[in-house]
């Protein structure tokens, strides 16, 4: 299938999901759906680099947070007051420096904000995308669990940046104060569906993204680096540079799946936007659902959203992250390949039991 | 140096203390056959490594094709028309047999219409022309039926020759065989051999590492002998094979 017409197709289908919750589900239901759509994006970004890359990231809460935190700065940022930017150079351990201020005016940015949430999760994936560059020019020369312990300090060293931060709240966290509906074109729409649209529309260009690198010459480099490195150095793959364009690419779906998040919660904590849940859920959601094709981490993030959203509901939150656990120990030991595998492995098993 | 493809000059290369090679000078001309031998461990394969970039000599320079090879990534020596076939092969695990050999398509044939790094009368390959290569390259080494399988289901034999198919899929000048023969038939040998020589017919220098002496004598124009690091012997392989010193390696081994 062409790439046009699986995005289409995709359209199709998230429209078609939309369509239904309006029609049967309750607010609950959009709440809800949010979640297992944010994990679908970042379940698909992980796996181009986890799953596609063979590099294990610990540290996707960063990425998540980095695009939270972009979203909450430039909501904070008013274009009436005058910007003041200072420029302070002083020689360590010493008197000797100067600091100059200039302040600059920026009403003219006033028509614009506050800003949409597509531009800013255009702007939370271009900086996440850019700490992913980072990060990888950092790491990459690392392998296996050195490099996942790397992606992990990574997610420390900038939650200790944002907690020390004041303009975003620093620990005591923002406040983010959004309308309670839109309306378009005349349509009215709550906020929390507008929410779900646009986090569907995200996971629809995720998946497509993702499926394209998987069929590309791209796609076929970072199998080889997943396979073997020398190897594929051997056969004039440049793996430094696949390896980047991997951490960017994953990095930006990572922060444009943060970027609406601060909208959705109301209320942003650096213990929320590090939590623990994302960092774990990324890597469990692809390893559960497969993690050679985008089918995977689709197939994991909705089973494994879906069930953590209902015990979180029936029983506790609590419960919900023990059940990822379990599960993951189950598939990585007894279904390496996933969910995708298994179904594969059963359908390969009824193929030659037919002959 | 009118004519020289390859220039090694004082190549060095220790592991922790172990010099595992100790000041190699050698120079291939463009079209030879050469032989390079030696006992296990004296360090036939490490050469092999720091000419294509595997590996880092800390002493030493390498020119291939008129440009200083040193501190390239192994990539783009593979790009400026080295390629080598690992001893112990090393076939990408998860892509078939023929997905395999596009690799070096995509990566290095098709990179050198971006890069201008000519070899062949060569442009960009579309899908057909990659899917006819390949065919063209399991043909060459005679697994055409084995396209669509896995290197896990394939035997040892099948894998080395995989890993040279590989190699030649880059197109190369010089084509560093590494061991390739270890376990073939008798007319395996032969026929791969036969496609060497065919090779270098078309215009390609090959190194030949190998154990199979029969082999060795029928390819090599010139015979290179490394004993613990240092190249002992050099010359014609009926000389090399009878000077003393190199009996002497040998009958010690
Ligand atoms: N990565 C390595 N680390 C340490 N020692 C090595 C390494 N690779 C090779 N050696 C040593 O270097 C020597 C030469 O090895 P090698 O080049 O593989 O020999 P050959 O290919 O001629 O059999 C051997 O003694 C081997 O043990
Ligand atoms: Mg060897």
């Amino acid at each position: 299938m062409r790439t046009p017409f699986f995005f289409i197709i995709a359209l199709v289908v998230g429209a078609a999901v939309f369509g239904v919750a309006l029609w049967k589900g309750g607010d609950y239901t959009f709440y809800a759906g949010y979640v297992v759509l944010q994990f679908i994006v970042l379940a698909t970004a992980w796996n181009i680099l986890g799953g596609y890359c063979g590099y294990v990231n610990f540290g996707s809460a960063a990425f998540f947070a980095v695009g939270a935190y972009c979203s909450v700065a430039l909501h904070k940022f008013d274009p009436t007051k005058p910007l003041e930017l200072c420029l302070s150079v002083w020689i360590p351990f010493t008197e000797i420096g100067f600091r100059a201020c200039s302040t600059l005016n920026v009403s003219f940015l006033s028509p614009i904000f506050p800003l949409p949430i597509p531009a800013l999760i255009v702007f939370g994936g271009l900086i996440s995308g850019i700490v992913g560059l980072g990060m990888g020019y950092l790491t990459l020369r690392l392998r296996g669990a050195f490099f996942a312990i790397a992606t992990l300090a990574l997610a420390v060293v900038l939650q200790t940046m944002v907690v020390n931060w004041d303009y975003v709240g620093g620990s005591r966290g923002a406040y983010i104060i959004r309308p309670s509906e839109l309306t378009f074109a005349g349509i009215k729409l709550g906020y929390i569906q507008y929410l779900f649209l646009i986090m569907m529309l995200l996971s629809v260009i995720a998946l497509t993204l993702a499926r394209l690198i998987e069929r590309s010459r791209l796609g076929y480099g970072f199998a080889t680096i997943r396979d073997d490195e020398l190897a594929a150095e051997a056969c004039g793959v440049p793996t430094l540079r696949l390896k980047l364009i991997a951490t960017t690419i994953s990095g930006m779906l990572m922060g444009m799946a943060g970027a609406p998040f601060p909208y959705y919660i109301g209320y942003l904590e650096p213990g929320t936007a590090f939590g623990l849940s994302y960092g774990v859920n990324s890597i469990a959601m692809p390893m559960i659902g497969g993690t050679t094709s985008w089918v995977g981490p689709l197939v994991g993030a909705l089973i494994v959203a879906t069930l953590q959203q209902w015990v979180t509901v029936t029983i506790s939150s609590e419960w919900g992250v023990l059940i990822v656990g379990l599960l993951l120990i189950f598939f990585v030991i007894i279904a390496p390949k996933g969910v995708v595998g298994l179904v594969q492995a059963t359908r390969r098993r009824f193929k030659t039991g037919e002959h | 140096m009118a004519g020289q493809l390859l220039e090694i000059e004082n190549v060095g290369k220790r592991f922790g203390g172990f010099a595992a090679l100790d000041g190699i000078n050698l120079t291939v001309a463009q079209g030879e056959r050469v032989g390079l031998i030696g006992p296990n461990g004296s360090g036939k394969s490490t050469l092999v490594n720091c000419l294509c970039g595997t590996l880092t000599n800390e002493t030493g320079t390498v020119q291939f094709d008129g440009y200083p090879m040193n501190g390239l990534a192994a990539h783009q020596r593979t790009h400026r028309g080295m390629a080598r076939s690992f001893q112990l092969p090393r076939p990408f695990g998860s892509l078939t047999v023929a997905e395999n050999l596009r690799i070096p398509l995509l990566y290095t044939v098709n990179a050198r219409a971006h890069t201008g790094i000519k070899t062949h009368a060569h442009t960009h390959l579309n899908h057909a022309q990659l899917e006819a290569r390949c065919a063209e390259l399991l043909g060459l080494v005679g697994l055409a039926n084995k396209a669509n399988k896995l290197p896990r289901d394939l035997t040892q034999v099948e894998m080395r020759k995989i890993e040279l198919a590989r190699a030649m899929a880059t197109d190369p000048k010089l084509l560093i065989a590494d061991e390739s023969m270890a376990g073939l038939s008798q007319s395996e040998v032969e026929d791969i051999v036969g496609l060497l020589i065919k090779l270098n017919e078309r215009g390609i220098t090959i190194i030949l590492i190998e154990h199979i002496m029969r082999a060795v004598m029928s390819f090599s124009q010139r015979l290179v002998v490394l004993v613990s690091g240092k190249k002992i012997a050099d010359g014609k392989p009926g000389d090399v094979v009878n000077n003393p010193q190199v009996i002497g390696a040998y009958l010690g081994e």
